[in-house]
């Protein structure tokens, strides 16, 4: 099977995405959570509550910066901008008031200096594992051209992901969170992994055959463990999509991610890390 | 046929033992079956003279158990650093004495390094009363000694308190202990108070300046008592007398003690989980992990036949082996934790599906079956070997086990990274070792 003539596919293929991508973030940028950029959120049980007006009221009337209150069946989420403890103790005790069934189910607050250091920290951990890896690979295989080669597929793959979760966030209200930054660090790893198999075989198939074409090695390679990388990629897809599915919706988007780093991962350790290592032996 | 080489066979038979004991410690502590109940065996066992009494239950985190987490900003402004070290470690003690006092049984004190900041990570399990505890925690965070002076008949009116407090330097950080004790001719209850050697002679200094006056003991800008100094005291030992009764004296002496606290803390970040959130998320966990791990188990069984039913045993195992270290280590479950968990589930068949597929390219390349079963094997070992080593490094990235302040620290990112790390290293030893050795006994007669 002659994958690598798909190049110039692979090539269009993930330029759009990229290109998608600059735009989204550049036009629509990035919804954020309260774990960057500040506020507090209540998620609070009101079982004789009907209607969030009455809510509204008593946040409003505290002046706390309400910014919404949304829910239904008297479960209800309020987001604020900030809140003191003192007025925290009023509000709650003028729901207690309405309610008598109140019950503050989740609370949560954050100042927003996190949120810098949260994106400055994923940035170092980022850099930290490419640079990690990049010796890694670079030294198992003997030859820096496979390490490169991942590194920026690894790259390709978090820019997507980063880029669709602007687009995600734009038209259906994903926020960037804590948990996103987990997820965008496992699709490094994710990505790398599934790169390293193949990668593995090129090695192996050089040693036992007497080919010098890159191009010939990297077919014979991609053909043998093509069945393996997509089975794979179905057996974890098959676990986050129940998560998807069924794990609610605090880890709703986190699995989400999850999930387009690891079909992002296994499409570009063939479409991406592979040329680009042939790139890279062309040049040579 | 081959007979079995002993070293398989012994190989099988500890894996079935290994098995069943993991079994058994999963199990829960009492559960009916067949209409009897039974009990775990304990696990207790006696090590020279030490008793080891191995605590099996799985530890939740609070998002998982309830609770509350507290983060405050440490105000590092007015220490130097050579003092910092000492007073971070004294305000550790000191919320952990308030903390003890509210009578959470788990909780959790740890200071972290930010990279121009310290912070302070309070969490209490089981809490459910989170306004309590930042009451207790976070609002006692200054003592003050404060000399009253008099100010003209006039400016009365308009004074507030700012304007007749003089500090005198004197504050919580010098006080040792306060305790309440009864007056030994009086037998009047009275609150002592013992000073540090600085103390000492900001003391001496405060009972000169203002003998015969007032001065006020402030707390958190509150005055809690203001007596009347009656002589000059040199050696850092004060009583404040008034009208006490035995449980005001106490109050007063923990509330001292409470505010001696070194370095003034702010409350940043708070969050609160009430229990029954978390068991539903427990829940919802539990059965997306079942599903999922029902829809691979298909996938793998209609894929590789007897093969893949093989693998789904090692899978079994996987699990059991997980859960087991999760209890000994012990690991603290969290939700993004159970994530990593259900993750490192998908990332385990991994390893089977790469030996399989290299099982089939053997075959038909023309090998025999049990060749070709062991030249899998061998040679998939490479690839995952490298693969996993690869993920391994992003965990421990993630992880960050020396504490270092330009990386993650946060629980949520950590929880994530021990089970995915963990996942993996027992993902390949049952991959490896574990399905290889089943697949030896198990699937050699299919020659």
């Amino acid at each position: 099977m002659n994958i690598m003539k798909f190049r110039p596919l692979f090539f269009v293929i993930s330029t759009f995405l990229i290109g998608i991508s600059i735009f989204s973030i550049i036009k629509w940028g990035f919804q954020y959570s309260e774990d960057f950029k500040g506020g507090a959120t209540f998620e609070i049980k009101m079982p004789n509550t009907k209607n969030n007006s009455q809510i509204e009221k008593i946040f409003n009337d505290q002046l706390v910066g309400l910014k919404s209150v949304s829910g239904t069946s008297g479960i209800y989420t309020v987001k604020l901008l900030d809140i003191a403890q003192d007025k925290k103790l009023t509000l709650e005790k003028n729901l207690k008031a309405i309610d008598k069934d109140f019950e503050v189910l989740q609370f949560s607050t954050r100042g927003p200096s996190l949120g810098k250091e949260l994106i400055k920290k994923t940035i170092y951990a980022i850099i930290f594992s490419s640079l990690a890896l990049l010796l890694f690979i670079g030294s198992r295989f003997s030859d820096f051209s496979f390490g490169a080669g991942a590194v920026l597929a690894m790259f390709h793959d978090s820019f997507i992901l980063i880029g669709m979760f602007s687009l995600l966030g734009h038209f259906f209200g994903a926020q960037l969170d804590t948990l996103f930054v987990t997820a965008l660090l496992t699709t490094l790893s994710a990505s790398v992994h599934d790169t390293v198999v193949t990668f593995d075989r090129i090695r192996e198939l050089k040693r036992f055959t007497a080919t010098h074409s890159w191009t010939e090695l990297a077919n014979r390679a991609v053909t043998e463990v093509i069945v393996r990388s997509i089975n794979n990629s179905m057996t974890i897809i098959f676990m986050l999509l129940s998560l998807v599915a069924l794990g609610g919706s605090t880890t709703r988007w986190f699995a989400a991610a999850l999930l387009i780093g690891v079909v992002c991962g296994t499409y570009s350790s063939t479409a991406v890390a592979i040329p680009l290592v042939l790139l890279f032996k062309r040049k040579k | 046929m081959i007979p079995l080489s002993k070293k398989t066979l012994n190989l099988f038979y500890t894996i079935v033992g290994l098995t069943l004991v993991c079994l058994v410690v999963n199990l829960p502590p009492s559960f009916t079956l067949f209409g009897k109940t039974l009990y775990r065996p304990s696990f207790d066992f006696q090590l020279g003279a030490a008793e080891i009494k191995p605590n099996l239950d799985l530890r939740y985190g609070l998002d998982l158990a309830g609770g509350a987490s507290l983060v405050f900003e440490i105000d590092t402004k007015n220490t130097t650093t050579s003092n910092l070290t000492d007073a971070l470690e004294s305000l550790k003690t000191n919320i952990e004495r308030r903390i003890n006092l509210f009578g959470v049984s788990e909780s959790n004190v740890s200071i972290s390094r930010e990279t121009d900041s310290y912070r302070l990570i309070v969490e209490l399990p089981g809490v459910s009363d989170v306004n309590e505890a930042v009451k207790l925690i976070g609002q006692t965070a200054s003592l003050k000694f404060m000399g009253i002076i008099d100010i003209p008949p006039e400016a009365t009116a308009t004074a507030t308190l700012n304007d007749i407090l003089k500090d005198t330097g004197l504050n919580g950080s010098h006080l040792v202990k306060a305790k309440p004790e009864p007056n030994p001719n009086t037998g009047a209850m009275e609150v002592s108070l013992v000073f540090n050697a600085a103390g000492t002679k900001l003391f001496e200094k405060a009972t000169k300046d203002y003998l015969n006056k007032r001065i006020a003991i402030v707390l958190d800008n509150q005055i809690v008592t203001s007596p009347t100094v009656q002589t000059v005291i040199p050696d850092g030992l004060a009583v404040i007398n008034g009208d006490f009764d035995i449980k005001s004296a106490k109050a007063l002496s923990a509330q001292l003690n409470a505010g001696a606290l070194p370095l003034s803390i702010k409350l940043i970040e708070q969050f609160q989980v009430g229990a029954i959130l978390g068991k539903d998320s427990i829940n919802k966990g539990i059965r997306a992990g079942l599903v999922g791990l029902g829809l691979v188990a298909l996938f793998m069984i209609g894929n590789y036949g007897y093969l893949g039913f093989i693998s789904v045993i090692g899978l079994f195992i996987y699990g059991l082996l997980t859960l087991t270290l999760y209890r000994l280590i012990p690991v603290t479950l969290t939700f993004p934790g159970i994530v990593g968990f259900i993750l490192s589930v998908g990332m385990a068949v991994d390893s089977n599906i790469l030996i399989f597929e290299r099982l089939k390219e053997e075959i038909r390349s023309g090998r025999p079956w049990n060749t070709a079963m062991e030249l899998g094997f061998g040679r998939a070992w490479d690839s995952i070997k490298d693969a996993n080593a690869c993920t391994i490094i992003t965990g421990l990235i993630l992880f960050n086990p020396f504490n270092w302040n330009f990386l993650n620290s946060s629980g949520i990112v950590r929880g994530f990274a021990v089970t995915l790390i963990l996942g993996i290293i027992i993902g390949i030893f049952t991959g490896v070792v574990v399905t290889r050795n089943l697949l030896r006994v198990l699937a050699r007669k299919k020659l």
